[in-house]
């Protein structure tokens, strides 16, 4: 790391701690690359390409709209695993080489790596989502599907953050992920969740009364996946400002309280 | 590994993380409750696009499928339930579920129980032709919900006719014994419903002669409404 930063330095300021920010994101982005990363989502880009044309000879009708409410769904899923897995790949490596302590060493604060790692993680996302949008490019025009890949790159950029906070938390890859794809089919299905919950409502058993909070409470704290990224945008229901603005306002707030759930997390660690 | 207590973390990390959440909370709360409207209830898809989305578990997501039908159009004490409902899609779905897990009995108690009881004949007719139509696929694990549709075509349509067609179908059809005697021997009560006495007594009577009744109330309650039919029969001759 940049030699500035020498413990001698420490009152160099707020200012030169940020400059720590782009080193670690960069040695992050760096990773990315280095990790095959981008031969995979070709590969994938290739195989929805191949599921396309598959689905265009079999549909008799409406091929188009086929293709395309397929193929989103697909690249979405792929996008949002492999995002997750590469945070929570990324940082457990850190960890057993022990690099992540040998940061925590350095005369920065822990939330200035954090953020460094968030920074890079959250571009990777970004480029992810531009990457796996490519392939609908040839099946939908595009002022149809910029809306969709920037609700994805904000999906991704939430699903990334929620995998930084899981690995610091349980520091394992298996227990990482798997919470993290729990929380993405939780967030996707927890409006229809709700539903069910309210015809439910006339009982007034309080054990009933209990779920119904209780589910009320985690749909208060999720965010709604399934009003993301929503494959019929593509197939002309345009989503319009509103609904756009909401994606970009619910990223940014559960994004930060993410990091900053990270973060808090990782000042309470004694290593 | 040891943590921290939060007492001795930066005050400024405490903040940002009980602001966030606020935050969060803020706008979770903020945000409209999801509804099942019932213009929202979409056409079923197909049966076998469900089986695809069913990744092998077709029992499992035709209950879930279950529970989210349900919820359409119902908010509980505001205002009459289902009354907005496309009925030709619910049946669809209903259908649907059905043929994912045939053995369930959840789509006919709801169609029978719910959706056939809303304060409109025609959706009401509508729904029991549907279970009346599941019921013949398999009559003897689905024979209570045709049986409740006849009361209720009997009761609430006030259609001897259309009761006397399922009283029929539940004598014809139904063979298993855990069916009760009453739900397989509607016909001669409903005949007597329509004023056809010298059916019901014949029926009733071949029924007390049959032995297939052993319970002794049940046969002292036949063997009174007999003797009322041949009474009233009694009072018409003398009329006459």
């Amino acid at each position: 790391m940049d030699r500035r930063f020498h413990a001698n330095d420490i009152d160099a300021g707020e200012l030169e701690m940020i400059r720590v920010i782009g080193p670690v994101a960069r040695s992050t982005l760096l990773e990315a690359r280095r990790s095959r990363i981008l031969w995979l989502v070709a590969a994938m880009a290739l195989a929805s390409l191949g599921l396309a044309g598959f689905l265009g000879q079999v549909a008799i009708i409406e091929s188009t709209e086929v293709q395309v409410a397929v193929v989103a769904a697909v690249l979405r899923g792929c996008a949002v695993f492999l995002t997750a897995a590469f945070v929570a790949i990324a940082m457990v490596r850190e960890f057993n080489d022990k690099v992540f302590e040998l940061m925590l060493a350095g005369p920065w604060p822990r939330g200035v790596y954090l953020l460094g790692k968030f920074v890079g993680f959250s571009t990777t996302a970004l480029v992810l989502a531009v990457l796996l949008s490519l392939p609908l490019a040839a099946l939908v025009p595009a002022a149809r599907l910029w809306p969709w890949t920037l609700s994805l790159a904000c999906e991704l950029v939430i699903v990334a953050a929620m995998s930084l906070f899981c690995v610091i938390t349980f520091t394992h890859v298996v227990a990482a992920l798997a919470t993290v794809l729990g929380f993405y089919l939780l967030g996707r299905s927890i409006a229809a969740i709700q539903v069910m919950a309210a015809a439910a409502e006339a009982s007034t058993r309080w054990t009933d009364r209990a779920a119904d909070w209780l589910v009320a409470a985690v749909a208060v704290l999720l965010p709604r996946f399934d009003l993301m990224t929503r494959a019929d945008w593509l197939l002309g229901a345009f989503p319009g400002p509103a609904a756009l603005a909401s994606v970009l306002g619910q990223t940014a707030v559960y994004t930060l309280l993410l990091v900053a759930a990270a973060q808090f997390d990782l000042h309470r660690q004694n290593f | 590994m040891r943590e921290r207590p939060i007492g001795q973390l930066p005050r400024s990390v405490v903040v940002l993380f009980v602001l966030a959440l606020a935050l969060q909370i803020g706008v979770g709360l903020a945000r409209p409750q999801p509804q099942a409207r019932a213009e929202d209830l979409p056409a079923p898809p197909s049966a076998a696009g469900l089986r695809l989305a069913a990744l092998g578990e077709p029992a499992a997501l035709a209950k879930v499928l279950m529970l989210y039908l349900q919820a359409f159009d119902y908010r509980a004490g505001t205002r009459v339930p289902y009354r907005d409902l496309d009925y030709d899609r619910l049946i669809g779905w209903l259908e649907r579920i059905l043929e994912l897990d045939p053995p369930g009995q959840y789509p006919l108690m709801q169609a029978s129980r719910l959706y056939a009881e809303v304060p409109d004949p025609a959706k009401t007719r509508q729904m029991l032709d549907f279970v009346y139509r599941e019921y013949l696929k398999d009559p003897n694990r689905r024979w209570p919900w045709l049986a409740h549709a006849t009361v209720l075509a009997k009761h609430q349509l006030k259609d001897l006719e259309l009761a006397l067609k399922y009283a029929q179908a539940l004598q014809d059809h139904t063979t298993t014994p855990d069916a009760p005697l009453w739900a397989r021997q509607m016909v001669p009560f409903i005949l007597e419903d329509m004023n056809e006495l010298e059916a019901a007594k014949v029926l009733i009577g071949g029924l007390i002669a049959s032995g297939q009744v052993k319970d002794e109330r049940d046969l002292r309650l036949l063997q009174r409404r007999l003797e009322g039919i041949e009474e009233r029969l009694r009072a018409e001759a003398g009329a006459k």
